[in-house]
C-alpha cells in the first residue's frame, strides 16, 4: 500500500516535470508580453514529431533527437513570433485567443496531413526501459530520467535568469517593459529570444513526453488546459511558481486517474476552477 | 427629441462613430433579412434539414454575442449551456414528457439556473481568469456527461428522444419541413426578445460596462450584477438553442458540450461580426454552408482553412463580414457625398 502511494507520487512527479518543461515557456511569454497563447502545445507537438520522424525515418538515436527537437521548435517559434505574434501584443485578449486557436487548428490539420491521425509509436533505447527496485518500490527508469533532465534544465534556467545579462534583461522587461526599453534594453529582441527559448523548451518537452503523454495531431488541444493551468496557478514570470504548480497538478492527475478512475479528468478541471476562484489574481504577472 | 439628441451625439463624435441611442424600430434591412429564411424554405426544399441547423446555430451564436459582443466577457465554454439545454430537452422526452414547447421552456430555465450560478464565478477576475473559468466549467460538464453514461448515454449520446407533434398537429418529418418552420418561429421569437433587451436601457448600460468598466460604477451602475444578468440571459438563449437541436434531430450527442463547439461558435461569431446581433446569424449561415461544402471535399482541409480564416480575420479583417459591409457602405457614402 505504502509502496503504491510512493509509486503514484513518483509517476506524478515525472508527469508534472514534463508539464513544467513544456509550460514554462508559456509562463514567460504570458508574463513578458501578456499574450494568451493557446497554441503553445503546437510547439511541443512539433518537437514530438521531429523526434519520431528522425528516429523512425533516419535512424537517429533517441537522445540525439532531443536537441534537434529543441532547435526545430525554437526556430519555428522565432519565425512565427517575428511574422505574426508580435502584431498582437497590444491586441485585446479575445483577438489573441482567436488567433492562437486558429494556429492550433492549422497545426492539427498540418500534422494530420503529413503524419496521419494515429498515435505515433516511440521505441525508447533499452537503457531507458524497464524498472529499478529502490527501497521496496519499482520505479520506471524512464521516469527517473525525466525527473533528472527536468531538474538539470530547471537549475540551468534559474541560473540563466538570475546570473546572466540576458536573464536580467528578461526580468527587467517582465517587471516594466517601458522602463526597460527606456534604459536601452532592446525589448523586442528580448521578446523574440524568450519566445524562441520557450518554444524550444516546449519542443524538447514534446519529444521527451511521447512515451508519457502520447503524440497525435490533437495533442495541442488535449493538453492545452494543463499548460494553461500550470501557468495560471503558478503565476507568470517566475520559474518556481510554475514548477510547483506543475508538480502538484501532475501528482493530482495521476492520483485521480489511479484511485478514482470513474470520475476521470473531472478532478483536474474542478481543481482548476477552484484554484482560479481562490486566487483570481494569481494569473497576472509577478506579484510579491 | 430622442433623434435630435442622437444626432447631437453623432455630430460630436463624427459621422462614423458607433454611437446609437436605443432605437427599437425595425429597419427595412432587418425585415429583408428575415425574409431570407422564408424564401429559402420554398427555394431549397431539399436543404430544410440544413436550414434548421443554420437557424439553431445562429441563435446559439447570437446568445454568445450577448455575452461576448455586448457584455465583453470572453467565454470559451458557452457550449456548456447549449449542452445543458439539449440534455434537459432530450431527457424530458426520453422519460415520457414528449411535448416540445414546454420542453423548450424547461430547458431555458435549467440553462438559466446553471448560467446564473456560473456567472458568479465568471464575473470575478480579469479576462484571462474568465476565459479559464468558462473553459474549465465547459470541460467539467463534458466530463460529467461522459462519466454519467447511465443517465446521458455517455459518448454514444442520448437516443430514443421522441417528440410529440407540435401543438398536437405538426409531426416532425424526415424532410425537415416541420423542423425548419418550428426552428424559424422559435428562433425569431427569441431573437425579438433578445433584440428588445439589447436595445433597452439595461442593454445600453451593459455596453457601457464593456466600453468603460471603471467608469460605470461612478454613474451608479451595479457592474457585477448587470454582467451576471446578461450572462444568465445568454445562457438561457443558448439553452433554448440546445433544446431545439435535441428536439429537431431527436438525438443528443456529447459533442453538444464539447470544446470544439465553443471554439467553432466563437469563430462563427467573429466571422459574422460580434456585437451586432445579426453577426451571429450571418456567421453561422456562412460557416455551416462552407462546412457542408468543404468538409465534403476533405475534413482535414476544412480544419486548416478554418484556422487560417481565424488568423486572417484577427490580423486583417476586424469586424467580420458585417463589419466589412459597414466599412464598405461608409466609404461608398463618403464617396457619393
Amino acid at each position: 500500500m505504502i509502496g503504491n502511494v510512493i509509486g503514484v507520487l513518483f509517476d506524478g512527479l515525472a508527469y508534472g516535470s514534463l508539464l513544467f518543461i513544456i509550460a514554462v515557456g508559456l509562463s514567460v511569454t504570458l508574463g513578458l508580453m501578456n499574450f494568451v497563447n493557446l497554441a503553445h502545445g503546437a510547439f511541443a507537438m512539433l518537437g514530438g514529431y521531429v523526434c519520431v520522424m528522425l528516429m523512425t525515418r533516419a535512424g537517429v538515436p533517441f537522445l540525439a533527437t532531443l536537441p534537434i527537437a529543441f532547435v526545430a521548435a525554437a526556430v519555428a517559434g522565432l519565425v512565427l513570433e517575428r511574422l505574426l505574434y508580435r502584431h498582437l501584443y497590444k491586441a485585446n485578449p479575445l483577438d489573441q485567443v482567436l488567433f492562437s486557436i486558429g494556429i492550433v487548428f492549422m497545426s492539427i490539420a498540418i500534422a494530420t496531413y503529413f503524419f496521419g491521425a494515429s498515435q505515433q509509436p516511440v521505441s525508447l533505447p533499452s537503457y531507458l526501459r524497464g524498472q529499478v527496485h529502490v527501497a521496496g518500490v519499482d520505479l520506471g527508469v524512464y521516469r527517473i530520467f525525466l525527473i533528472v533532465v527536468v531538474a538539470v534544465l530547471t537549475l540551468a534556467l534559474q541560473y540563466m535568469l538570475d546570473h546572466t545579462r540576458f536573464g536580467s534583461q528578461v526580468r527587467a522587461s517582465v517587471d516594466n517593459a517601458t522602463a526597460a526599453a527606456g534604459l536601452g534594453i532592446n525589448v523586442n529582441r528580448v521578446f523574440a529570444l524568450t519566445f524562441a527559448l520557450g518554444s524550444g523548451l516546449a519542443g524538447l518537452g514534446g519529444g521527451l513526453g511521447i512515451d508519457v503523454l502520447g503524440l497525435d495531431p490533437t495533442f495541442p488541444l488535449k493538453y492545452m488546459v494543463y499548460f494553461l493551468l500550470v501557468v495560471s496557478v503558478g503565476g507568470s514570470g517566475t520559474i518556481k511558481g510554475p514548477l510547483i504548480a506543475a508538480l502538484i497538478l501532475g501528482v493530482f492527475d495521476v492520483a485521480g486517474k489511479y484511485y478514482v478512475p470513474q470520475v476521470g479528468a473531472f478532478v483536474i478541471y474542478a481543481l482548476m476552477v477552484l484554484l482560479l476562484i481562490i486566487f483570481p489574481a494569481g494569473l497576472y504577472g509577478r506579484r510579491t | 427629441m430622442a433623434t435630435a439628441s442622437a444626432d447631437a451625439i453623432r455630430a460630436r463624435h463624427g459621422a462614423g462613430a458607433d454611437v446609437a441611442l436605443p432605437d427599437d424600430r425595425w429597419r427595412r434591412l432587418e425585415v429583408a433579412f428575415w425574409l431570407i429564411p422564408i424564401v429559402a424554405f420554398f427555394a431549397f426544399p431539399s436543404y430544410r434539414v440544413l436550414g434548421s441547423q443554420i437557424l439553431i446555430t445562429g441563435l446559439f451564436a447570437v446568445s454568445l454575442d450577448l455575452v461576448l459582443g455586448y457584455a465583453g466577457i470572453v467565454s470559451l465554454g458557452h457550449a456548456a449551456f447549449f449542452g445543458v439545454g439539449a440534455y434537459t430537452a432530450g431527457l424530458l422526452a426520453v422519460h415520457g414528457w414528449h411535448e416540445p414547447i414546454s420542453g423548450l421552456f424547461v430547458a431555458a430555465i435549467v440553462a438559466a439556473i446553471v448560467g446564473y450560478l456560473v456567472s458568479f464565478l465568471v464575473v470575478r477576475g480579469g479576462d484571462l481568469t474568465r476565459l479559464m473559468v468558462t473553459l474549465g466549467i465547459g470541460l467539467m460538464l463534458w466530463e460529467v456527461a461522459n462519466k454519467a453514461a447511465f443517465i446521458t448515454g455517455g459518448v454514444d449520446g442520448l437516443s430514443g428522444v421522441t417528440i410529440a407533434p407540435i401543438l398536437g398537429v405538426f409531426a416532425f418529418d424526415i424532410r425537415g419541413t416541420t423542423a425548419f418552420v418550428y426552428s424559424l418561429v422559435v428562433v425569431f421569437a427569441v431573437f425579438v426578445v433578445l433584440r428588445r433587451i439589447v436595445h433597452s436601457p439595461f442593454g445600453l448600460s451593459v455596453r457601457g460596462i464593456r466600453e468603460g468598466g471603471k467608469r460605470m460604477p461612478a454613474i451608479g451602475a451595479p457592474v457585477a450584477k448587470r454582467l451576471r444578468t446578461m450572462f444568465t440571459i445568454g445562457a438561457a438563449a443558448a439553452g433554448i438553442a440546445g433544446a431545439l437541436i435535441a428536439q429537431t434531430t431527436q438525438f443528443v450527442g456529447i459533442d453538444t458540450l464539447g470544446f470544439s463547439r465553443s471554439a467553432e461558435l466563437l469563430i462563427m461569431l467573429v466571422l459574422g461580426g460580434a456585437g451586432r446581433l445579426y453577426g451571429g446569424l450571418v456567421g453561422a449561415a456562412v460557416f455551416i454552408v462552407a462546412q457542408d461544402y468543404l468538409s465534403g471535399i476533405d475534413p482535414v482541409y476544412w480544419e486548416f482553412w478554418i484556422g487560417f480564416l481565424l488568423v486572417v480575420i484577427v490580423l486583417f479583417a476586424h469586424g467580420g463580414i458585417l463589419g466589412g459591409l459597414d466599412a464598405l457602405r461608409a466609404r461608398f457614402a463618403r464617396g457619393t457625398r
